[in-house]
């Protein structure tokens, strides 16, 4: 398939209709093995750091997934799964139906691209821009010979709104700026004709002024070319922004998932309210002090039950005990807290100190 | 040097002010001008939020203003006067004509930098303990060893570490950990300037919180007056009393924080606020700011705004605007440097009223919990 410079862009989504599951990821798991050196008067040990577990995710045609947490919370760690980086350790992911072996590796990038954070460090410094995206153009076929890749790159370079394309195709990466960098990663991605873009942190290495410019044109790509995006962040006010539906992580488990809107103006889980509260807003009405403390725990050993239960200001003993199940709180949310559980809901203190619903 | 204040001088003059800095990267004709007639001041107490994009200015304004350039940084201008107020009533001391010993004695113990990225800058070879009483011990000499420990303790307590951390490396402490065992390194000696040189930009959003609230927590207790770096405007309207917007090395506009947040009155200011997205109300599509920053090698001519400026004149591509206090502004800690504002009409967004209530809120501060940061 070729892309000529000035006719409509093929149908990117393989023409499934918006709203279609494409990519779906169940149960996903990955457990890293670490040994520690051995060390005078210690023997060798052997650990497992836990950086994900159970999650489920669906990517749909025309729709943003934002996965939000903090550092170390296992959000790149999925969208590597699901880019098939890291083998999972278990779970399945299956792409339009079709489980997904590990076999046909180049057929599944044809569909799943990914853009990493770090614009300065994805391309390579020795090569110029026209390279960097007449390779995925020849290696996936979607053009021969050089008029037709030379055509496919001026077009890849309009869609992420380089323009003109030829003062951009020639450049090398260190004659760009950060911005202008992380679009011809973007395009590069979307020269193999994917249906589905994960992009993982695409704008924290940016400057604020044109980090919208950016999400806007994955936005576009959204609508305009019914792309399904996974948007991997930790900044929960441009999920809000951008995503449709919104899944938030803690320590390798998802704790709470919904529409972005609903999640972030109804936080579910306690997790989600001190993310809202410790996110910098300058609108934010009267004084709000942060409630839970402490930091993250290691996922070597993460404690028992609900991993957020120590730093959590409505634990209560069954949170120490035993994993919380995934409770629907209203169309299409789930979060994982006890104090969800309508079975209990008498047996347990209802929080008063917060300002979650109770 | 030194120089008796004059009759003048009282209790309301900035502890720390910057006059018409410019600082040069390169000499000749090749040089870069990185930062250019910066003026800024700092008054005991307060917190002064210095904002701005990658390359505006503002970490080499801070590093010029202490004399900390590195080469091929050259200040070529301007003068920066600390007053030590009550403890030294007669005295200012221009930073930049300050003898070796003058600066030497004045840094730290009256003005104290974090440095950006601390995971960097303490020396992993050495315990926690070793870093803090090795500052006092060149500092005050005079102290007994116990004296040194006991104070390091004090300190690590100050900010919320456990004093049983003492003997931990930096490798074995969280990044949240080691920012606030940086900061109680530039505690260590009781200054009254402390920079703060993006201190929270490699911490994920809780505990970045934590620190904030707890330098805002230590400013009300000691009484430090703090400047801010941050490329993170809707962080500093949060934290900061005053707040400095830089755009390609010049100070484009200052004023008290809930002011510049509710009525922006320089188009870059008004757009940069634009850029981040709201966690309220509907959702509404923003836009960023079109173009660039700039490239500093290669400045145009006129406001060096004006190429990304929707509200641009002719007369913004051919000459700079001064900092200048605007007419329509009430409040005299308002300053912008804009043609706009000597044009009659104003465009809407930058003739907002000027909000009412205190000048600035105060961040809510949590009760600090037993056992401090865990």
């Amino acid at each position: 398939m070729t892309q000529t410079p000035d006719g409509p862009h093929p149908a990117q989504g393989g023409g499934r209709p918006r709203g279609a599951v494409v990519l779906e990821a169940h149960g996903l798991t990955k457990h890293f093995k670490v040994r520690s050196r051995p060390q005078r008067g210690r023997r060798r040990t052997r650990s497992t750091v836990h950086a994900c577990e159970d999650v489920d995710l669906v990517l749909r045609a025309g729709q943003v997934t934002a996965v939000v947490g903090e550092s170390g919370c296992g959000k790149t760690t999925v969208a590597r799964m699901l880019a098939q980086l890291t083998k999972p350790t278990r779970g399945t992911i299956t792409l339009a139906g079709e489980p997904v072996t590990g076999r046909g590796l180049r057929a599944y990038r044809r569909t799943v691209q990914i853009v990493f954070q770090d614009p300065f460090a994805s391309l390579n410094p020795v090569h110029s821009v026209r390279y960097h995206l007449s390779r995925p153009l020849r290696i996936h076929k979607r053009a021969r010979g050089a008029r037709e890749v030379n055509a496919a790159v001026d077009a890849l370079l309009s869609r992420v709104k380089l323009d003109p394309p030829g003062q951009f195709a020639d450049k090398l990466p260190h004659e760009l700026s950060g911005g202008q960098r992380q679009r011809v990663a973007i395009a590069r991605a979307l020269a193999a004709g994917p249906a589905v873009l994960l992009a993982d942190e695409p704008v924290s290495m940016l400057d604020v002024s044109i980090r919208l410019g950016v999400l806007n044109l994955l936005g576009e790509l959204r609508d305009v070319e019914g792309l399904a995006i996974l948007y991997v962040t930790h900044d929960i006010a441009s999920a809000r922004y951008f995503s449709d539906t919104m899944t938030v992580m803690y320590a390798g488990r998802v704790v709470e998932s919904g529409p972005s809107l609903e999640v972030t103006d109804n936080p579910a889980h306690p997790y989600t309210q001190l993310l809202l509260d410790a996110a910098p807003d300058p609108e934010r009405p009267g004084p709000q002090a942060i409630e839970a403390r402490g930091s993250a725990p290691s996922l070597i050993a993460p404690p028992s039950g609900c991993r957020f239960h120590p730093r959590c200001p409505h634990a209560m003993p069954v949170c120490a005990e035993r994993q919380p199940p995934d409770m629907p709180v209203g169309e299409g949310r789930v979060a994982a807290c006890w104090l969800r559980h309508a079975n209990d809901k008498d047996a347990i203190n209802t929080p008063t100190a917060g300002n979650l619903p109770a | 040097m030194s120089a008796p204040a004059g009759p003048g001088a009282s209790a309301d003059e900035p502890v720390l002010e910057i006059r018409g800095l410019c600082v040069d990267y390169g000499r000749g004709a090749q040089a870069t001008h990185a930062v250019i007639d910066a003026d800024l001041a700092l008054h005991r107490g307060e917190v002064l939020g210095l904002a701005g994009e990658s390359g505006s200015g503002k970490s080499t304004l801070a590093y010029g203003a202490t004399r900390l350039l590195r080469q091929p940084g050259i200040i070529t201008g301007g003068s920066v006067l600390f007053r030590p107020g009550a403890s030294r009533p007669d005295i200012v001391v221009d930073i930049l004509d300050a003898s070796p010993q003058t600066l030497r004695s004045l840094r730290w113990r009256d003005v104290a930098i974090v440095f950006q990225s601390a995971m960097n800058s303490l020396n992993p070879v050495l315990s926690v303990q070793a870093q803090l009483t090795d500052t006092l011990a060149a500092h005050l000499p005079d102290a007994a060893k116990g004296e040194r420990r006991e104070r390091a303790a004090e300190l690590l307590e100050l900010v919320g570490i456990s004093p049983d951390r003492l003997r931990s490396f930096p490798h074995e402490l969280s990044g949240g950990m080691k920012q606030r065992v940086m900061i109680a390194l530039a505690l260590a000696l009781d200054p009254q300037v402390v920079i703060m040189d993006e201190p929270t930009t490699a911490l994920d959003v809780v505990t970045q919180r934590q620190i904030v609230e707890q330098v805002i927590r230590l400013r009300d207790r000691l009484g430090f007056s703090v400047l801010f770096i941050t490329h993170d405007l809707s962080l500093l309207i949060e934290m900061a009393d005053i707040i400095a917007i830089m755009y390609a090395g010049r100070i484009v506009e200052s004023a008290p924080a809930r002011r510049l947040f509710r009525a922006p009155r320089h188009p870059y200011t008004a757009a940069l606020l634009d850029s981040f997205p709201s966690l309220h109300g509907p959702p509404r599509v923003l836009t960023g700011i079109p173009g660039s920053p700039p490239d500093m090698r290669n400045l145009p001519p006129g406001c060096p705004f004006a190429p990304r400026c929707r509200y641009a004149l002719p007369r913004c591509t051919r000459e700079i605007p001064g900092l200048a206090s605007p007419a329509i502004a009430s409040d005299r800690r308002r300053l912008v440097a804009c043609w706009l504002h000597e044009e009659r009409e104003l465009p809407g967004e930058l003739a907002m009223p000027e909000p009412d209530g205190p000048p600035c809120a105060p961040l809510p501060i949590a009760p600090e919990s037993p056992g401090g940061s865990r």
